[in-house]
């Protein structure tokens, strides 16, 4: 509880901040209107007006958890307008992206520590690929794959996630495999321990702090990754395409529902890795 | 002085070992002769700089000497690290955390290919041999630091090396703590027959453990005294108010005082 207190006390101070922006913002549409039909509105006539527009600015808190709730428990989950189920496709995904983003991080960060020329001639342009705005790369990834004939958008999707997660994953890797000290590996050393053992003993189990830790960054990038993936035109399945329908055809009900959908795919994704994180601790040993 | 027949394990004749650093070359060790016999507890004593720690580095293949020659068992030190001719134990315990306390004992015996069957039997060995009995389910966290480099030199005897090299292993400990383990380190000495190689910045220490102390000296690292204790294999704690042990440490003291005279 005492946990809970602050963070529902910023969550209430948001709500608040919330409700008086969409009465700000949605008051322009209530006077024009009244503007047309020659009266006039009080502010108190106005304030409910804002509150359940068909097409708000800024749909107000309640109308979005209607909408999400609907999105989440009003249909079939295999219907198109169901929000699990475009949340599937953006988690299926997502999850892809990571599995590559962590694999590709993995065996770098590996290539990095053991040979001395991958360091110098990789690692400055993993660094240079980051800066690169992924909404430039992603619809040449798209284009590309399916120039090489690759139906579908869960290759591409998977690769512009994985060039968001493996980025994390590499460099807490390099770090965490390059951890142990001098004295570590001279102890090592002196039991004639061969490459591949003092990687699997002591270098890798080593890492695994600094691996989960980058986690939590690499599945949280992983679902940006998909969610941009799935912007480009074309897209009709995902959170990323349901955004940017209902932003293009003047429903913001639909895009802010999507974006609260997102919201608490990350979250969950997050507490998943973060409760895998824990029971990995909980066998290496580290104090309850 | 030999009160039985030796032989000799670890020799070095005309041993020089010279640093590359950024400041130029550094001398190590100069003109190293030491012989040290099968069964023998040599203690290196002397200030920071002295090279006992290279010394004890070089013997285990840790470091290359530029000139001199030495042996160990006969063979090359990097043979001899390749036959597992010694177990090391450094200054801190060095215990992987993530490995209990019999997981760290049997990380060397893994890497050495020992079965499953031995590990453990080895295991419960050296853990009662250490006095750890009972604790190789813990965690290195769960123990004191005493326990803990108790711990480790529990994993160096685990795959039966002949020479213990130990680099100041009780430098971090407190005092108390640290006269338990001399008198253990003693005992174990005498149950197991090993060669033992002890870097110390403690005469106390010295003295009390060693059968052979040498004294060293910085700027070049050299022996400037070498002393075989008189003293007998049983030696209790109280040993250390006696004549000979006070006549020891003086000459050591001294050693080390020359050694600081030539700067």
């Amino acid at each position: 509880m005492t946990r809970a207190l602050p963070v529902l006390t910023v969550l209430i101070g948001l709500i608040v901040i919330w409700y008086a922006a969409a009465v700000w913002m949605n008051s322009t549409w209530v006077y024009d209107q009244a503007e047309r039909a020659g009266t006039t509105v009080t502010f108190a006539e106005m304030v409910p007006q804002t509150m359940s527009q068909d097409r708000p600015l800024l749909p107000p808190p309640h109308q979005v958890g209607a909408e999400l709730w609907k999105g989440l428990f009003g249909q079939a989950i295999t219907s198109k307008r169901s929000l699990v189920y475009h949340g599937y496709v953006t988690f299926k995904g997502t999850m892809m992206g990571f599995g590559l983003g962590i694999i590709t991080g993995v065996l770098l960060a590996m290539a990095i520590v053991r040979f001395r020329v991958m360091d110098m001639s990789v690692m400055p342009w993993a660094i240079i690929s980051q800066t690169i705005p992924i909404v430039a790369l992603a619809p040449m990834i798209i284009t590309l794959s399916s120039q090489l004939g690759l139906s579908g958008r869960e290759v591409p999707k998977a690769i512009i996630a994985a060039y968001l997660s493996f980025f994390p994953v590499l460099v807490s890797m390099v770090k965490g495999l390059r951890s142990p000290d001098q004295m570590q590996l001279d102890l090592l050393k002196t039991y004639g321990a061969s490459d591949a053992a003092t990687f699997l003993k002591l270098r890798l189990p080593a890492s695994m702090p600094y691996f989960f830790a980058s986690l939590k960054v690499a599945v949280a990038a992983s679902l940006v990754g998909t969610i941009v993936g799935e912007l480009p035109t074309g897209a009709i399945e995902g959170l990323g395409a349901r955004m940017l329908i209902g932003s293009q055809f003047g429903e913001p009900l639909i895009m802010w529902a999507s974006l609260f959908a997102s919201a608490i795919l990350a979250g969950l994704l997050i507490l998943v890795v973060g409760i895998v994180e824990r029971l990995a601790q909980k066998r290496m040993g580290a104090p309850a | 002085m030999k009160d039985r027949i030796s032989q000799p394990v670890i020799e070095a004749k005309g041993l020089n070992l010279v640093f590359q650093t950024a400041d130029g070359p550094v001398q190590a060790l100069k003109d190293v002769n030491l012989t040290i016999n099968q069964g023998d507890f040599v203690s290196f004593i002397g200030p920071s700089g002295c090279g006992k720690t290279t010394f004890l580095r070089a013997i285990a293949a840790l470091e290359q000497p530029t000139s001199g020659t030495l042996t160990v068992n006969g063979m090359s030190p990097d043979e001899a690290r390749r036959k597992r001719a010694y177990g090391y134990v450094f200054q801190a315990a060095g215990l992987y955390p993530w490995r209990t306390i019999a997981g760290n004992i049997k990380l060397p015996l893994e890497i050495m290919g020992f079965s499953k069957t031995e590990q453990e039997e080895r295991t419960e060995r050296v853990l009662e041999l250490v006095e750890l009995k009972g604790f190789g389910k813990k965690f290195p966290w769960q123990l004191s630091g005493g326990m803990q480099q108790r711990a480790s030199i529990a994993r160096a005897l685990a795959f039966d090396a002949d020479i213990l090299l130990m680099d100041e292993p009780f430098g971090a400990l407190d005092e108390i703590v640290r006269d338990r383990l001399n008198e253990e380190t003693l005992k174990l000495w005498a149950r197991t027959g090993k060669t033992i190689g002890f870097v110390t910045h403690s005469i106390p220490e010295a003295v009390y453990l060693s059968t052979k102390i040498v004294v060293m000296s910085p700027r070049p690292g050299r022996i400037t005294d070498l002393i075989d204790s008189p003293l007998p294999k049983e030696r209790p704690l109280d040993i250390r108010d006696s004549r000979d042990f006070i006549e020891i440490a003086h000459r050591v003291r001294e050693g080390l005082r020359a050694g600081h005279h030539d700067e």
